[in-house]
């Protein structure tokens, strides 16, 4: 009999499905390594594709407390707080140099979505993403990042992919 | 052994015996078949499963879910009907633990046997849609009303075609009692299922019905329901619902094998193998047709409440009508 014969029995369909799931039990069962969809978590890590979005890296330098991720935030999930710091001039007779320094740079994890738009939105470049994911904590105020932590991740920030010619 | 026979000669010391064995049976087994349930469907869905509880295959994971819920609070909605929203658990595990008693795990083994035990079966198995019934009403919750209601008609539609699909069984056997059509079959020389194939077909549609398990969990349908019926419950209240799921998983199997695959009797083993063995055999049967219930509930997706209506008046009545007028011209006929 042809498929398309085979197909047009009645019930073909459910015990086409009733076939799908006992076989696949009978693969993962007596062949895990080559059936099984998942891995074993804390055992065995999968590694993240390169632009996953896992946690959001501060680089301090970089950010000049201009506010537009904080604002762009849906969640209103970024804090920041920041002072103006006068410098002297380069040249004597020159202006007096004003200059926003960082105090406060706080992402609140617990409420972030992980849309990305601080990162979009950043002039500067001083956010970017890493595929980092094991952050959890056992009570919610630890999932605040505070901006040290923020600038540990900068350390897991992987290199930008080669453009394409 | 002179003791023990004494022992249990008397009423209240054989009641407390067959107490405690019910009072085991039913959490064992419930355990049994709900980690079966989560290994089997990791195992269909190309997943590994619960590992890590209990050190190995995390065969521990549902005694720490159990116990779980003995750490939740037991809560009760400020409006709902509190006396019936307390009893409805109770009553659906006493239905499980009724169905128990008619069903013979060997030759002579048997809590009590009824002369209309396949008729108490049916009866006690439906006491539960009461409870089901009650526990929506009383949740004072739109969604558990509405699982209450649809499972009050889903029960009864498929009532029906479960009796139904008995009758062949017992005009067969000409008797009521389970171990009556035990016997029979043993005395005949085979299981029913070989001419009552249509019965044995219909029961078990009927029977998953009856359990609301997919694919006829309508009266949960957690994507429009919510959780039905169980949605207000939670703590030890839910783990009742719960467990009387997976025992009446069991208990339920246990009558189809009872009735319709030959019971504790495989063809070939003497009497004096029987006495022993027929309980291991009985569950391996009903453990059988419990796989078959897993593997089901992790292939086919859920009935819309028409098609499940139309499944039960349009097909299966006519069938187990169909299949009791063909058994009856049959056993006059020979």
């Amino acid at each position: 009999m042809t498929d398309t014969r085979l197909r047009q029995v009645p019930g073909m369909g459910m015990v086409k499905g009733l076939w799908v799931t006992l076989s696949t039990m009978f693969k993962t069962l007596f062949l895990p390594k080559a059936h099984l969809a998942t891995v074993n978590y804390p055992k065995v890590k999968e590694q993240p594709v390169p632009r996953a979005r896992g946690v959001i890296a501060l680089d301090q330098e970089a950010c000049t407390v201009c506010m537009l991720c904080a604002r762009q935030c849906p969640d209103w999930c970024i804090y920041i707080e920041g002072h103006k710091e006068e410098k002297p001039p380069d040249k004597p007779g020159g202006r007096i140099k004003v200059r926003n320094t960082l105090d406060r740079f706080d992402i609140d994890y617990a409420l972030c979505m992980y849309c990305g738009i601080c990162v979009e939105v950043c002039p500067f470049d001083a956010l970017f993403w890493s595929p980092e994911y094991e952050y959890s904590e056992s009570h919610m105020g630890g999932m605040l990042h505070d901006m040290d932590r923020l600038q540990d991740w900068l350390l897991t920030v992987p290199e930008n992919p080669a453009l394409e010619n | 052994m002179g003791f023990l026979t004494d022992l249990f000669s008397n009423f209240w010391v054989s009641l407390a015996g067959k107490l405690l064995l019910v009072g085991l049976m039913i959490p064992l087994v419930g355990l049994v078949i709900g980690f079966a349930e989560l290994k089997l469907s990791a195992k269909m869905q190309a997943r590994i499963g619960p590992y890590f509880a209990g050190g190995r295959w995390g065969w521990a994971q549902l005694i720490a879910d159990g116990v779980k819920f003995f750490q939740k609070e037991d809560l009760i909605p400020a409006e709902a009907d509190k006396p019936v929203f307390k009893i409805a658990p109770i009553l659906v595990l006493v239905s499980t633990v009724g169905l128990l008693v008619v069903i013979p795990f060997g030759p002579g083994l048997i809590f009590r046997d009824l002369s209309v035990g396949v008729f108490y079966a049916l009866a006690i198995s439906s006491l539960s849609t009461i409870g089901i019934l009650m526990a929506g009403w009383s949740s004072a919750n739109k969604y558990s009303l509405m699982g209450g209601l649809r499972a009050a008609g889903q029960l009864i539609a498929y009532e029906l075609p479960l009796v139904l699909a008995v009758v062949g069984a017992v005009i067969l056997a000409g008797t009521m009692s389970m171990a009556g059509i035990v016997e029979a079959q043993i005395s005949s020389g085979y299981p029913y299922v070989i001419f009552q194939f249509l019965g044995f077909g219909v029961f078990m549609i009927a029977a998953l019905a009856e359990l609301t398990r997919i694919p006829f969990d309508m009266p949960i349908a957690e994507s429009e329901l919510v959780m039905g019926y169980l949605t207000e419950y939670s703590g030890f209240r839910f783990l009742f619902f719960f467990l009387a799921e997976f025992a009446n998983m069991f208990s339920l199997s246990a009558i189809a094998v009872t009735l319709f695959l030959g019971g504790y009797w495989l063809p070939g083993i003497s009497e004096d193998v029987l006495a022993w063995a027929g309980p291991v055999i009985l569950m391996a049967k009903a453990f059988l047709l419990v796989f078959i219930m897993i593997w089901f509930r992790w292939t086919f997706p859920r009935f819309r409440e028409d098609q499940l209506q139309s499944l039960s008046w349009k097909i299966l009545v006519p069938i187990a009508l169909a299949n009791i007028a063909i058994t009856a011209v049959f056993k006059v006929v020979f």
